[in-house]
């Protein structure tokens, strides 16, 4: 059910400990290849409802194109993908985003020349309407502490308020599971903090995937922490576990033990 | 380069505008007041260029086709018996259609922004050539003969008195500007604007932007072919020149040198740009386009923005610099 | 028997017509992603250099041979002035190319004049069987097959032709190595304009020459290097091919116009299930 490492010697827990009932999320050998470079390969992956996952890896890992392939930005080269029991493999992102999958992309995605509220408005607007959306704008303005921003173009805003803008995007979509690449990028240690607190409350009723490299950030976080590696999944479990687990050390750090 | 915000200002600029369009054909001679009404007919075609390309980015080198079109279903249909009010209105639809065609087959198709723009080109000059070879009196439709080059006359105009025709031109672009105003505050309008901004990410907000594209592309294209109609009305003739090189780079050069995105610009580029050719018109063709074609390459290199953008950025500056 | 060979050559004709035309841009765009809208003109230039010179008294030949040189050059100045500005920007760069289209048929018509011009065509005829071939129309076949082997080999087998395919994919690899990307681009993009004129300089002697020539060719010369895709030679040569066909078989039988109309349809068609092309169905891409 897992990839394991070469060696064999590690198995998936956690995935294993998610009853089938309460799976929201599930891929079954899912792979990308792109000409000659396999970006993911044979990945099975499990999330169960209002669970709260941290995707992480070294570059290059197969993460993005995983979320990708999640959200319907890239067609599957194989491998099937199953969300809240429908198949939704190769569907088109706007399909996808309507049967509850939000995304914040890696890549910094807003619209220069819109204002915040705009954003968190026209995120709302295509499911709410008008007059509901503008009043969640308003309500995601004050819980992310954009209030005195809320009418600037976002291209003037700071980078760790931009990050924010894309996450209250996601929240006015109402998902049912947020996938979230790299959302502390490039933020300041308070700024991080922040952005736990306001996961943690989104968690209360969205299922949560997210791709991070701070570890500091993951270690408030995470539950159960998947770790990819040259496409596949080497582990997956409690955040002390893997970071104690060699074979991880040794992907991240290139840490070699001589004669292995 | 985003589309100029609605102002609070904007309804006394509307309302001064309705006055002067009411009260200046009194201060005219009947030749000016006639110049101008293609002037506003030009300008009504530069607005729904930027309807699709400064609202919504779709960048189309065709509102030529769509306008062409637009002149001949006016021609054809007045030439079969038909009201000229019913000819305006199938000039409408026949610009709206042709564009709803071409939109779906670029936006369904997931075709890249560069294939509309090529794709819209080659079929304007295909009209060009389709409509040129239609010199023979078996050419018909209907009552209609097309005319080949020589094109169609003895079009019935929409009204016959100068005066009343520049105030349907005017009137009708005097709501175009308005009605795209407020549509691009709508929230069709923001998702437009995102849409020209990010199209994966409003994508990936459940937004099924392809039919996004091709309403707003449609809208363009049917204004145009309004456009086209009272042009036909208004000279009483219509050729294939409208389908002519000259004629796509023209209206695209209107909304470039006026600028994007405020609908205002394309208006005030289409003027500016119509009232020069007009004079240099008359010194030659050929110089004409010499100084179109050298208009478009210095405006891409130098003010890619346009003039009332840039205008308008000039003055907020000075602006904070005097507070 | 005789009849479907000289149809055959017809059709083989008009294929390699349109690779000819197409290669100029098919280099411009495949190696640099600019979409030169002025390509007709360069065309256009070659052919009124072929004119003029025969107007003053020299060879045919020599014309062909002065053609390339003088639309490089004019490639070259080109992108100095215009083009370089604006790479990376798709859309402006087809509205300024559009710019220097409508500039340059302006200054050829004031200059020298709107009326067509000519050269004769050389060779005379072949017969097959009762039939009579041009044989300058053989001779634009051989030229195109030619050409575009030579082409191939420089971008293929020299080490310029290394060095611009490395620096279209990696300008910064390439920089690395001490060799300046705006020189290769300013470069392949003179190669591309001069292979344009002397495709002008060929058909010289099978049209007449008049400034508006280019706008004849930029349609289907467009259409042809979109449908070819990423693969500039085996793309160029394939939609060359599918689409050339069309074009002459659909002309043949009704007119000119519907052979582009057919012509336009057909790349519609192919664009549909192939968006970058149909060389994507025979290269991996990403």
């Amino acid at each position: 059910m897992s990839h394991s490492a070469p060696s064999g010697a590690f198995q998936n827990r956690a995935a294993s400990t998610v009853p089938a009932g309460k799976t929201l999320l599930e891929t079954r050998g899912l792979s990308k290849n792109f000409g000659g470079v396999t970006a993911v390969t044979g990945v099975n992956f499990r999330l169960g409802r209002g669970e709260l996952r941290c995707l992480i890896g070294p570059n290059g890992a197969g993460k993005s194109t995983f979320f990708k392939m999640l959200s319907g930005q890239l067609p599957p080269t194989a491998g099937t993908i199953l969300f809240d029991g429908s198949d939704i493999t190769g569907e088109p992102p706007h399909r996808i985003a309507r049967l509850g999958i939000g995304i914040k992309n890696q890549v910094p995605s807003l619209w220069d020349g819109l204002s915040v509220y705009e954003h968190f408005f026209i995120a709302a607007q295509r499911r709410l309407g008008a007059r509901r959306a503008a009043a969640v704008a308003d309500e995601l303005v004050m819980k992310l502490g954009l209030a005195t921003l809320a009418r600037r173009d976002v291209g003037a805003l700071a980078h760790g308020e931009r990050q924010w803008v894309e996450i209250g995007m996601t929240m006015a979509q109402d998902a049912k599971l947020i996938l979230l690449d790299e959302p502390t990028a490039g933020m300041a240690t308070d700024e991080v903090e922040r952005t736990v607190a306001l996961l943690r409350a989104i968690n209360v009723s969205t299922s949560l995937i997210i791709v991070e490299h701070d570890m500091q950030f993951i270690s408030m976080i995470a539950g159960i922490v998947t770790v990819f590696h040259q496409g596949r999944i080497l582990i997956e479990d409690t955040m002390e576990n893997v970071l104690a687990n060699p074979l991880v050390r040794e992907v991240y750090l290139g840490a070699g033990r001589p004669g292995r | 380069m985003a589309p100029v915000r609605l102002s609070p200002l904007e309804p006394l600029l509307w309302a001064a505008g309705a006055v002067v369009l009411a009260v200046v054909p009194f201060a005219l001679s009947t030749f000016q007041v006639v110049q101008i009404t293609v002037f506003l007919i030009f300008c009504l075609l530069a607005v729904s260029l930027d309807l699709s390309w400064g609202l919504a980015g779709l960048l189309s080198f065709g509102q030529a086709a769509f306008f062409g079109l637009g002149g001949y279903a006016y021609a054809i249909l007045c030439a079969n018996d038909e009201t000229p009010g019913a000819a305006l209105a199938a000039g409408t639809v026949a610009g709206g259609v042709a564009a709803g065609l071409l939109g779906y087959i670029a936006f369904y198709g997931r075709l890249s922004a560069m294939f509309l723009a090529v794709t819209t080109l080659v079929v304007t000059l295909i009209l060009l050539q389709v409509l040129g070879s239609t010199a023979d009196p078996s050419y018909h439709i209907g009552a209609a003969v097309l005319g080949g080059y020589n094109g169609m006359t003895n079009i019935p105009p929409l009204l016959p008195e100068p005066i009343p025709f520049f105030w349907t031109a005017g009137g009708l672009l005097f709501l175009l500007i308005v009605s795209g105003r407020l549509l691009m505050a709508a929230p069709f309008g923001r998702v437009l604007a995102a849409i020209r901004a990010n199209e994966r990410r409003v994508e990936l907000l459940g937004y099924d932007v392809r039919w996004h594209k091709l309403a707003i592309f449609a809208l363009s294209g049917a204004i145009a072919g309004l456009a086209g109609a009272l042009f036909a009305s208004w000279g009483g003739f219509i050729n294939p020149e409208v389908f002519s090189l000259a004629q796509s780079a023209q209206v695209v050069i209107w909304v470039l040198v006026g600028g994007r995105g405020s609908l205002y610009g394309a208006a005030i580029g289409a003027f500016l740009v119509q009232a020069m050719t007009q004079y240099l018109g008359s010194i030659g063709t050929a110089y004409t386009t010499l100084v179109l074609g050298a208009l478009l390459v210095s405006f891409v290199l130098v003010m890619p923005n346009g003039l009332l953008p840039t205008f308008l950025r000039g003055l907020s500056s000075i602006g904070n610099r005097l507070r | 028997m005789e009849y479907l060979v000289v149809a055959l050559i017809g059709v083989v004709f008009a294929i390699a017509s349109l690779v000819l035309l197409s290669l100029g841009l098919a280099i411009i765009y495949g190696m640099m992603g600019v979409i030169n809208l002025a390509q007709g003109e360069f065309i256009m230039l070659g052919a009124y250099t072929v004119v003029l010179s025969s107007a003053h008294g020299l060879d045919l030949w020599v014309g062909m041979a002065l053609a390339p040189v003088v639309v490089g050059v004019v490639g070259l100045v080109v992108e100095r002035c215009i083009i370089r500005f604006l790479y990376g920007r798709l859309l402006d760069t087809m509205l300024a190319t559009w710019g220097l289209s409508l500039g340059l048929i302006a200054a050829v018509t004031l200059i020298i004049g709107p009326s067509t011009e000519g050269v004769a065509t050389p060779f005379g005829h072949v017969a097959i069987g009762g039939y009579a071939v041009s044989a300058y129309n053989l001779f634009v076949i051989a030229a195109t097959g030619f050409l575009v082997s030579l082409t191939w080999g420089v971008f293929n087998r020299t080490k310029f032709g290394l060095i611009a395919r490395g620096a279209m994919q990696n300008a910064d690899m390439v920089a690395a190595l001490g060799i300046h990307p705006p020189t290769i681009y300013m470069v392949t993009f003179a190669l591309g304009s001069a292979l344009a004129g002397l495709a002008g300089a060929i058909i010289a002697p099978l049209t007449g020459v008049v400034p508006s020539l280019g706008l004849a060719f930029v349609a289907k010369v467009f259409i042809t290097v979109t449908v070819g895709g990423a693969a500039i030679f085996s793309g160029t040569l394939g939609a060359g091919t599918l689409l050339g066909a069309i074009e002459s078989a659909v002309s043949f039988m009704s007119t000119p116009i519907y052979g582009q109309v057919a012509m336009l349809g057909c790349a519609l068609v192919v664009l549909r299930f192939a968006p970058q092309g149909i060389s994507s169905l025979w290269r991996r891409s990403g």
